[in-house]
């Protein structure tokens, strides 16, 4: 491993009544966006509780910056934690909920950086009696600081109550990484959220993560979100990690069938994204222009799903918008259907080819007589591009 | 909508005569006796004396059930131990049973027939025809509806909020003092109102504990019992005044919360 291991997990066990974790290792690196992705009732959220401390383990250990914290109560651990529901103190304002973990008085020291103080009065009771004015002045400066970055400071006079699922999920992770923890993990932070909402903040997440290099450990059962952030993702079914990779490897190159049938593979880009006059998209790629129907903006990722794509032997006149001309270069069957791979030659003269994989029925394939090498034509709606 | 009618007002015709069944008799108490005795009663050194008696009593006990009460309440409200159903359903026994059979079993535990209150009494503290006997005998009776209400307020906190709290870096205990008891307050202040006032009226159990130093009840009981009617009726008036006022008032101090 060339990149030192910030969070390791060794043979964890964990069971409970419905349900259980068998041997699990896992390590994420620092600094690292690393997604856990999995069907619901994989056992994410038991993963996470886990390791904040919440749930004990049968089993196994589990070690942060190389200390084993296996048996370290929650508020010793300093991992940020923000759910599912987001978990906002109702009794407390937006402010009081962000400042709730710097008013542990005897952490206090360490968050504001006193360590005069700390020297001064080593117990952390005498730091309680001496929680004094600028305690709380470090305080307030430190909660604008942060509200500043998740742009929430017109909400701190608030009560969560109010707040819509976008603005909830801000002062969620701003309470979480107020403290500095080592790693803040998130329990399918962007699943109560609507789509709209949702793009907005995942690249939120992505700029925070980016800003304050958090390592951060993300569960989540949904594909687009992983592949937006993760650095690595981990696929993690019936209680155990069935394959480890970056978005494009697990993607591409799922282990097995049922990897394949979760994930769903597909077709990955990262490109430009224009919205022209009359309304539609336009995803630009190196020498490639797709026809989308997003409103995106600005630099973005798009997939289509490998049935969404047509192939023909002669060009087709449909309604298609996005109609390609390409060479078969890889034939994977499957059994009852086969995933093709169409390189497409760049319209530029040095740009890279771009390799769409299709998916067809073994049906379809003995139909189109599909050989290595034949020249092929794909195509697919628009609609069918998805923008992320 | 005739039948609607028909609905509404056989409805009402019902709770009417309900009201009216709780309410004359009140009225009928606050407005027996002619306002010189009734000025007379209020000036009586003993009517005063055993209402504030009552009142403190009723106070204190609520302070005893405020201590042990919410440690328990919360105990049932998050965990799961074995024979958790059995204290369920001990702590409300004193809901049902007669409050005279749980006046002789506290005089059988404190009295001083019994080691524990012997052990008390070398303590300084004697339950049987005195002010503690009074203490305990409100608590036994009243504490089960301030654990019921506590308990109900703590499950209400979800669980998560707690955990989130520890992941934060607070303890178990500042946990609790910052997220679940402040959350379940509105659930504990009023079961604290419904125990204090269940103590105050409280007289059987009392009774058979401590006769003397008399609470405002058995002042009443001892009125009627030896001058009969006429002079009971005015120290009946006065009490029921004095606590309508102190839980109307009490009402309305947590609902003015409640609205914040």
């Amino acid at each position: 491993m060339t990149q030192s291991s910030h969070l390791s997990l060794r043979k964890l066990n964990i069971s409970l009544e419905d349900f259980s974790l068998k041997n699990l290792d896992l390590e994420v690196r620092q600094g690292e966006y690393f997604v856990l992705l999995g069907p619901t009732g994989a056992g994410k959220t038991v993963l996470l509780e886990a390791l904040a401390g919440i749930i004990p383990l049968q089993s196994g250990s589990i070690l942060l910056e190389g200390t084993d914290i296996t048996v370290y109560p929650p508020e010793l651990r300093r991992v940020g934690f923000v759910y599912q529901d987001f978990a906002l103190f109702p009794h407390l304002t937006v402010a009081g909920n962000i400042s709730f973990g710097l008013q542990n008085s005897w952490r206090m020291a360490d968050y504001t950086g006193d360590s005069a103080r700390k020297k001064i009065f080593p117990l952390p009771w005498m730091r309680l009696i001496l929680k004094g004015k600028s305690h709380q002045q470090a305080i307030k400066a430190k909660v604008e600081q942060i509200s500043s970055l998740f742009k929430i400071r017109h909400l701190l006079e608030r009560s969560p109550n109010s707040l819509s699922g976008g603005e909830k999920q801000r002062v969620a992770m701003a309470r979480a990484l107020i403290t500095t923890p080592q790693i803040l993990l998130l329990d399918e932070p962007l699943s109560s959220l609507d789509p709209e909402t949702r793009e907005g903040i995942q690249r939120e997440l992505r700029r925070i993560h980016q800003e304050l290099g958090t390592t951060t450990l993300h569960i989540t059962h949904n594909f687009e979100v992983a592949a937006a952030l993760a650095d690595r993702i981990g696929v993690i079914m019936d209680g155990k990690i069935v394959q480890l990779g970056t978005p494009r490897e697990i993607f591409r190159q799922p282990d097995n069938e049922k990897v394949a049938q979760f994930v769903g593979v597909r077709n990955i880009f990262r490109g430009r994204h224009f919205v022209e006059e009359d309304g539609g998209g336009i995803l630009q790629l190196d020498g490639f222009k797709f026809a989308s129907i997003s409103g995106l903006k600005g630099i973005v990722r798009a997939s289509i799903r490998p049935e969404d794509i047509l192939l023909s032997r002669e060009p087709l006149r449909s309604s298609a918008r996005n109609n390609f001309k390409g060479r078969v270069v890889e034939i994977s069957d499957r059994g009852s259907f086969s995933y093709i791979t169409v390189r497409i030659p760049s319209l530029e003269q040095d740009g890279k080819d771009l390799n769409l994989i299709v998916l067809i029925t073994r049906r379809s394939g003995d139909e189109l007589a599909l050989d290595l090498g034949q020249d092929i034509f794909a195509e697919f709606k628009a609609s069918a591009l998805h923008i992320f | 909508m005739r039948r609607n009618r028909s609905f509404n007002a056989v409805f009402i015709l019902l709770a009417f005569f309900l009201v009216l069944f709780i309410g004359v008799p009140i009225f009928l108490t606050l407005t027996g006796s002619p306002p010189r005795v009734f000025w007379q009663a209020v000036l009586d050194e003993q009517v005063q004396e055993s209402i504030l008696f009552t009142f403190f009593s009723s106070l204190i006990a609520t302070g005893v059930g405020l201590l042990t009460g919410i440690p328990l309440a919360y105990l049932l409200a998050r965990k799961n131990f074995p024979g958790k159903q059995f204290i369920e359903s001990l702590i409300d026994l004193p809901i049902v049973i007669p409050h005279s059979a749980a006046g002789i079993a506290l005089l059988l535990a404190l009295g001083r027939g019994s080691a524990l209150g012997r052990g008390f009494e070398a303590l300084g503290l004697r339950f049987v025809s005195a002010a503690p006997g009074v203490v305990a005998a409100m608590l036994f009776v009243s504490v089960p509806f301030l654990v019921d209400s506590a308990r109900e307020g703590f499950e209400a906190v979800d669980p998560r909020l707690e955990y989130v709290a520890r992941t934060l870096g607070s303890s178990a205990w500042n946990v609790f003092w910052r997220v679940s008891f402040p959350m379940a307050w509105r659930s504990i202040i009023s079961g604290l109102i419904m125990m204090w006032a269940r103590g105050i009226s409280e007289f059987g159990a009392v009774v058979i504990l401590t006769y003397h130093p008399m609470i405002a009840p058995v002042l009443l009981y001892e009125r009627f019992q030896s001058f009969g009617l006429d002079y009971a009726l005015p120290v009946a008036g006065i009490v029921i005044l004095i606590s309508m006022l102190v839980f109307l008032i009490l009402r309305a101090l947590n609902s003015n919360r409640e609205d914040k």
